[in-house]
C-alpha cells in the first residue's frame, strides 16, 4: 500500500502482525509501511480490535503478537515495552492509568531521562516542559498534580499530547485521542499532534470519527474491520466512511 | 533516574547501614530471665523512690497475670521466650553531654548511624539510647532557658518528681495491656518532655533507639506533656543488629496536649527483623488542643502499634497518619485509636501498607464516640497495596458510634500493584523496576510530605532498597 518509489524512508514498519488476546486472535494479520513525513488514520468500528493492536504494538503484557515491527528499520518486536519507548515508540492512550501521588513533573522528568538515555539538567527541563505547557495552553499548576489523578477526559487526553511533545518519538500511535473531547479540547490537541508530526516522524491515529481529521489532516487513510485492513486511500476514504459507515467496506474485504 | 540495579540486597545493605554491632562491653547487665528480683536490682540500681519500686512489682504481677493476646499475631507472639532475654544492659555509668563523653565504641555506632550530623544540620535536641540507658543528651540552650525540658525519664524523675509523679502512668496504666505492664515493671530510659504554656519549639527534638545486645529486651518509657498553647514535634528513629535469634522492644508513650496544645510524634521505625516490637502509645487531648501520630514501620519481625488518642476536650483533633512496609516473613499489625469523649471533637486516620512477596500487613483500629460527645467528625481511610501473589492484607475497623449526630467518613481499598499502571509507565520508557519504585513512591507520598525533609529522603531511600529486585 505504500508508494513505490517513495524518497522518504520508512520510520515504522508493520509485517504481518498478528495479535492474539487469552487464545482468540483479534488482529489477523496487518502490513504496513509509514513514511517519514506521514499521517495515517485507521478507522473502525468498536470491536475491530484497533485499541488491541496499539497496545500491542507498544508491548502489552497479556497481548501475544507474531510478525514484525520494525522502527526506522531496526526489530523491536522482541523488545520489552520500555525500551521500545526508549527507541522512540510512543502510545497515547485511549483511558491513560492514575498513578496517584506521583506529580506530573516527576513523572515527566524520569519519562523524558529515559528516552534520551542521560539526565537533562533540572533547569533544561523546565524549561521544555513551559514551552510544552504553553503550546498546549496548560496551566502551569498541571506540574504538581498527580498523575492522572483525578483529571478530566480532557486533561488525560492533553497530557497524553504534552508527554508525545516532550519524548519527540519517532513514531505516535494515537489511540483514539479525540474520544471524549469537546471542540475547544480537540484543537488543541489537534495542534499537539500537528506540532509532533514532523517531516521525519511518523503517526498512526487511531479514531472513531472522521470529526478529528479535518484538524489533523491524514496522507493516509485505513479501514480496519474484524482485525485487518479492509480498504487503504488517502483522505477521501475518511469522508466515504463518514457518509456510508464501515459495512459496505467490510464486504469489500 | 538510573536504575538501582546497582543497589546492595536489601539485607546486605541493613548490615552494613545498621546491621552491624559492637563488642559487648557492660557495666551491668542483668542475668536473661524475668523476675521480682530482676525488677527489684533494675529499682536499686537506679535508687529509685519506694513509689516507682512499688509500681515495677505491682506491675510484674500484672503482666504475670495477664495472658498473652489472642489476636495480632498469636503464633508470632507465643514464640517469645521470656526467659531468653536480657531486661537490663547498661554500657556507660554517666550519661554524656557531649559526644566525646560517649564511650568510643557506643559514639562510632551513633555516628554510623548519622545521629550527631542530624544534630548539627537541623534538631533542636537530641537524645541517644544505646539498649537500656539514655548514653547522651542535648538541648539547645536557648529552649532550656524558656523552661523546656527534654531529657531521659530516668533523669525526669530524679530532677522533675513533681510533675513525674502526676502523669505517669496516668493515660497508660500497667493494667492496659500485658506490654504495657511488661514495660511497666522493667522500664528503663525513653524521654521526659515539657514544654511551657506558650513555648513553641519550631525544631524537632529527636530520640535515637538502638539495639545492640543478642536477646535483648529495650523497654523505654517516653512522656510528653506540653502545657497550654505550646507546640512540639518528637521524632524518634531506631534500629538494631541482625541476629539470628530475637530480640524485644516494648515501649510506653504517654502524651498530654493541654488546652490548645499542639503535639506532633514522628516514628521511623527500622528494626532489624529479628526484633519483636511491642509498643503501647497514647496521647490525652485536652480542649483546642491538637496531637498527631506520624507513624512509619519498615522494620521489626512482628510489629503490633495502635496510636492512640483521647480527645478529652471540646474541639480537640486527633490525628493518626501511618504506613506500614512488610516483606518477607514480617508482620505489621498496625492501626489506630480516636476515642471521642468531648463534644465536637475530630479525628482522621490515614493509614497506609505495603505487602511485599511473602508479608503481611494489618490494619487495626478503632473509632469510638462516647454518649454525650455530641457534634463530632471522623474520618478512616486505609489503603493496602499488594505486591506479588503471596502478599497479605486485613483490614479490622471498628467503630463505636453513641452519638447519632457524628459524622463518619470511612474508606478502605485494597488494590494490587497494577499491571496497567505498569504498562503505562513502562511505555514512557521506566524500566520496571524504576516503574514498580514510582507507583510505591506515589502510594507513600501523602505520608511522606508529612515528615521533615531529611526524614523524607532517608524514608524514599529506605523503600527503594526494600523495593530493590521486587519482581511482582
Amino acid at each position: 500500500m505504500s508508494d513505490q518509489g517513495h524518497d522518504k524512508k520508512v520510520v515504522l514498519s508493520l509485517r504481518d502482525v498478528k495479535v492474539r488476546v487469552e487464545g482468540t486472535e483479534i488482529v489477523k494479520g496487518v502490513t504496513l509501511d509509514v513514511h517519514a513525513g506521514e499521517r495515517h488514520a485507521l478507522m473502525g468500528p468498536n470491536g475491530s480490535g484497533k485499541s488491541t493492536l496499539a497496545s500491542a504494538l507498544m508491548g502489552h503484557p497479556s497481548y501475544h503478537l507474531s510478525g514484525g515491527i520494525y522502527l526506522d528499520g531496526q526489530p523491536i518486536h522482541d523488545l520489552p515495552p520500555h525500551e521500545r519507548a526508549r527507541a522512540g515508540l510512543f502510545l497515547g492512550f485511549q483511558y491513560p492509568v492514575a498513578v496517584p501521588g506521583v506529580q506530573v513533573a516527576t513523572f515527566l522528568r524520569a519519562a523524558v531521562n529515559a528516552r534520551r538515555g542521560h539526565e537533562v539538567p533540572i533547569r533544561e527541563f523546565r524549561k521544555e516542559m513551559q514551552a510544552a505547557f504553553a503550546a498546549l495552553d496548560v496551566p502551569a499548576g498541571f506540574a504538581s498534580r498527580y498523575l492522572n489523578d483525578g483529571f478530566s477526559g480532557g486533561e488525560k487526553k492533553r497530557l497524553e499530547i504534552l508527554q508525545m511533545l516532550m519524548l519527540k518519538p519517532r513514531f505516535a500511535l494515537l489511540d483514539e485521542t479525540d474520544s471524549g473531547l469537546d471542540v475547544d479540547a480537540l484543537k488543541v490537541v489537534s495542534e499537539g499532534i500537528r506540532l509532533a508530526a514532523t517531516d521525519d516522524t511518523g503517526v498512526l491515529l487511531i479514531t472513531h470519527y472522521q470529526r478529528i481529521l479535518t484538524y489533523v489532516q491524514p496522507t493516509h487513510v485505513h479501514v480496519f474491520v474484524k482485525g485487518r485492513l479492509v480498504k487503504s486511500g488517502g483522505p477521501e476514504l475518511a469522508l466515504q466512511v463518514e457518509a456510508n459507515g464501515y459495512d459496505g467496506l467490510a464486504e469489500a474485504a | 533516574m538510573t536504575a538501582n540495579a546497582s543497589l546492595l540486597t536489601l539485607n546486605g545493605d541493613y548490615l552494613s547501614r545498621y546491621g552491624f554491632s559492637d563488642p559487648e562491653d557492660y557495666v551491668l547487665k542483668a542475668p536473661k530471665g524475668l523476675s521480682h528480683d530482676v525488677v527489684e536490682m533494675i529499682s536499686r540500681h537506679k535508687n529509685e523512690p519506694d513509689w516507682m519500686r512499688a509500681f515495677r512489682h505491682e506491675a510484674l504481677d500484672i503482666f504475670l497475670a495477664k495472658p498473652m493476646p489472642r489476636w495480632g499475631d498469636s503464633e508470632m507472639l507465643d514464640a517469645i521466650d521470656f526467659q531468653d532475654l536480657h531486661y537490663y544492659v547498661s554500657s556507660t555509668e554517666g550519661q554524656g553531654k557531649t559526644w566525646d563523653d560517649v564511650p568510643d565504641d557506643v559514639k562510632r555506632t551513633f555516628d554510623r548511624l548519622g545521629v550527631p550530623q542530624a544534630e548539627r544540620k537541623f534538631l533542636a535536641g537530641v537524645s541517644a539510647q544505646y539498649e537500656s540507658e539514655v548514653v547522651y543528651h542535648s538541648i539547645r540552650a536557648d529552649l532550656e532557658k524558656k523552661g523546656v525540658i527534654f531529657t531521659d525519664m530516668d533523669s525526669g524523675l530524679r530532677e522533675h518528681p513533681e510533675i513525674v509523679q502526676r502523669f505517669f502512668s496516668k493515660i497508660i496504666p500497667a493494667k492496659d495491656n500485658k506490654f504495657a505492664a511488661l514495660n511497666s515493671a522493667v522500664w528503663s530510659g525513653g524521654s521526659f518532655v515539657y514544654v511551657p504554656p506558650g513555648v513553641r519549639v519550631e525544631v524537632p527534638l529527636q530520640a535515637y533507639f538502638r539495639i545492640n545486645t543478642r536477646n535483648m529486651g529495650q523497654f523505654e518509657r517516653t512522656l510528653i506533656i506540653a502545657d497550654e498553647g505550646s507546640y512540639v514535634h518528637y521524632i524518634e528513629g531506631c534500629t538494631a543488629p541482625v541476629y539470628s535469634s530475637d530480640s524485644l522492644h516494648a515501649a510506653v508513650v504517654e502524651l498530654v496536649a493541654m488546652k490548645d496544645a499542639h503535639i506532633r510524634y514522628t516514628t521511623i521505625q527500622n528494626w532489624s527483623t529479628n526484633v519483636y516490637n511491642l509498643v503501647t502509645k497514647r496521647a490525652h487531648a485536652h480542649e483546642g488542643a491538637v496531637v498527631e501520630w506520624v507513624d512509619g514501620n519498615l522494620g521489626s519481625k512482628l510489629t503490633m502499634k495502635y496510636p492512640a488518642v483521647f480527645l478529652m476536650g471540646e474541639r480537640a483533633h486527633g490525628e493518626v497518619l501511618s504506613i506500614a512496609f512488610a516483606g518477607d516473613g514480617q508482620h505489621q499489625d498496625a492501626g489506630a485509636k480516636m476515642v471521642h469523649v468531648a463534644r465536637n471533637t475530630t479525628s482522621r486516620i490515614l493509614s497506609k501498607s505495603i505487602s511485599k512477596g511473602g508479608g503481611r500487613s494489618s490494619y487495626r483500629g478503632l473509632v469510638k464516640v462516647a454518649r454525650g460527645a455530641t457534634g463530632c467528625k471522623t474520618s478512616v481511610e486505609c489503603d493496602a497495596l499488594l505486591i506479588g501473589a503471596a502478599a497479605r492484607s486485613d483490614t479490622y475497623p471498628t467503630m463505636e458510634v453513641a452519638e447519632e449526630d457524628t459524622r463518619v467518613e470511612h474508606e478502605a481499598r485494597v488494590s494490587k500493584l497494577a499491571d496497567e499502571q505498569l504498562f503505562y509507565l513502562e511505555s514512557r520508557g521506566l524500566d520496571p523496576d524504576q516503574a514498580r519504585l514510582t507507583i510505591v513512591n506515589g502510594f507513600i507520598e501523602p505520608f511522606v510530605r508529612e515528615l521533615p525533609m531529611e526524614y523524607a529522603v532517608e524514608l524514599n531511600r529506605l523503600i527503594e532498597l526494600e523495593m530493590e529486585g521486587s519482581v511482582g
